[in-house]
């Protein structure tokens, strides 16, 4: 469990504080991919270097697990940062040194000496990345997914509870970026990985977190599970946000249906709702028709989700309603 | 006559010249081992204590850097002379190779810190972020990352300190030190001999060059990009 409670930050500049961060408290459950998602600039960054104190807070308290972490002196802060693991958008490998002494290198920071278990252990990693035939090379012969791949191996080397993302996609192309979001998604599912990420993309949200904070200007504007705050955003910026995730729900917008008859309709349908014939069957048993406007059927994470945007008509509309919500269906109506 | 003695009428003595080489050698082996050594430790001081760095002593900084900026403006030859009570308390004598070293440490190391400086700064604020991260205490950080980081770098400050020592044990020939500078001093310029002129001055080329093709080669080998 990470916990803040009141964090606050602000930069001294010239004489003069700058707020970085407003006053907070937030829990990050064990075992959960927590998503902090932010434009650059709102305070992301500095959020997640609080949690391993490369940041420390203007005020407040953060624990980790039952540690206090504003409470630590040096010694005792470095032996607590072995146990989270981070990784960063440009890797940050070391340039001088092979991939196997990149992940050997915590654990050599750590104490470790004997050329045995580093090698037991850097195998270990470096297969679980897919990486074992790339142990002699240097960083900068890799590709970035790659190197990335050796960030996540570095990261994992003292075994850590934790895991801290720092924009870790955001320096790869859309295929890369799948297969590293897969792989952190392995990792938190085998094992049982608290993982914190922060990134500008509502679409790393939707594949890999459970619950997800919006970030705007220094606050948290907004959090919950994703699948809530992903079908019903409330805040504009996580409008913003998810608008970009969907282009097509951008364009269902009321404008472009001012001249479809009957009542304007958001249909949310998450996991089982999803797979049944819902819509089909009450169309026919309540008599409406519906016109379908827009919409899209995906998952988030591994629960599947659709949002239509349909206008309904027909003398029973009401009921046709009501029965939706009983299938457990959510319903938004944009316009009487 | 050998053909030797045609080109060159005034050298009769060629082992003097062999002599001299090895002095300027042994002076600019023992000064460049002894400037790493004080100026490794003074680039790291610099570069930790400067602003926005690991360790941020302004002060520390302030003094340390002006103290290598007035070592750094005195001219050598200058300093060297200035330096000769020093010398004498250091090592006994103001003469020889002896007597050469320390003014050539004392007027190198704070040049050589300053390439250690910059050569450290050039290392990616990231990778420490990410030591700091692992729980990397600040001798590691020097130890395991800034240092091999900056190898390239320090390996090429080397080289320029080196070949900047080749002019200093030079100069060293004008107060008495012995080495190349002494021979092309006293024969070329006091006596008109320019026969040992060009010899010696044909000499330090080749030198200089050796040395950079030498620390070339080595910073080419160590350079991870």
């Amino acid at each position: 469990m990470i916990r803040f409670v009141d964090v606050h930050k602000s930069y001294r500049v010239d004489g003069r504080d700058i707020p970085a961060l407003q006053p907070f408290s937030l829990d990050i459950a064990d075992g959960e991919v927590f998503g902090i998602i932010g434009l650059s600039g709102a305070g992301k960054s500095t959020l997640i270097r609080l949690i391993n104190l490369l940041e420390r807070p203007s005020g407040g308290r953060i624990f980790v697990g039952n540690t206090e972490m504003t409470a630590l002196d040096e010694p005792a802060l470095r032996a607590q940062r072995r146990r989270i693991g981070m990784i960063f958008q440009h890797f940050n490998l070391l340039a001088s040194q092979t991939v196997s002494d990149n992940v050997a290198f915590p654990l050599r920071l750590a104490g470790e000496r004997d050329a045995g278990v580093l090698r037991a252990r850097v195998d270990e990693l470096l297969a679980r990345v897919g990486l074992s035939a790339h142990a002699d090379k240097y960083p900068s012969q890799l590709s970035g997914g790659q190197k990335q791949r050796v960030g996540i191996a570095r990261a994992l080397a003292n075994r850590p509870t934790i895991l801290l993302c720092d924009e870790a996609t955001s320096a790869l192309d859309p295929q890369t970026t799948a297969s590293v979001l897969e792989l952190l998604a392995e990792i938190n599912r085998e094992l049982k990985l608290t993982i914190v990420l922060i990134t500008h993309e509502m679409d790393v949200v939707r594949r890999v977190c459970d619950r997800v904070a919006v970030l705007d200007a220094g606050a948290i504007v907004e959090r919950g599970a994703v699948a809530d705050v992903f079908l019903h955003p409330q805040h504009p910026t996580t409008k913003r946000f998810v608008n970009e995730a969907l282009p097509e729900e951008a364009a269902s917008e009321l404008a472009p249906f001012a001249r479809v008859p009957g009542r304007l309709l958001r249909l949310s349908f998450r996991g089982d709702a999803t797979l049944t014939p819902a819509l089909g069957r009450v169309a026919r048993e309540t008599g409406v028709e519906f016109n379908l406007l827009a919409g899209r059927i995906d998952r988030i994470k591994d629960l599947p989700y659709g949002q239509l945007t349909l206008a309904m008509q027909g003398e029973r509309v009401d009921a046709a309603l009501a029965a939706l919500r009983t299938a457990g269906i959510e319903i938004e109506e944009l316009r009487r | 006559m050998n053909p030797l003695q045609k080109l060159f009428p005034n050298i009769d003595d060629w082992g003097e010249i062999g002599r001299a080489c090895i002095d300027t050698l042994l002076m600019l082996g023992g000064s460049l081992a002894l400037t790493v050594l004080i100026g490794l430790p003074l680039g790291v001081l610099l570069y930790l204590t400067g602003k926005g760095q690991l360790r941020p002593m302004p002060k520390l900084y302030a003094a340390t850097s002006l103290l290598v900026n007035i070592l750094r403006s005195v001219p050598f030859i200058i300093l060297m002379i200035v330096l000769m009570p020093v010398t004498y308390a250091l090592v006994g004598t103001k003469l020889g190779i002896r007597g050469a070293i320390p003014p050539l440490v004392i007027g190198a190391a704070p040049f050589f810190a300053r390439l250690v400086e910059t050569a450290l700064r050039e290392v990616q604020q990231g990778v420490i972020e990410a030591s700091q991260a692992m729980g990397a205490s600040l001798w590691q950080i020097v130890r395991h990352v800034l240092l091999p980081e900056a190898r390239g770098g320090l390996l090429a400050g080397i080289t320029v300190t080196a070949i900047a020592l080749v002019g200093y044990t030079a100069m060293g020939g004008a107060i008495g030190s012995g080495g190349l500078g002494d021979l092309a001093y006293r024969y070329g310029y006091l006596s008109y001999k320019s026969d040992y002129m060009l010899v010696t001055v044909v000499l330090l080329i080749l030198l200089v060059q050796a040395l950079q093709m030498i620390g070339d080669r080595i910073v080419a080998r160590y350079k991870r990009r």
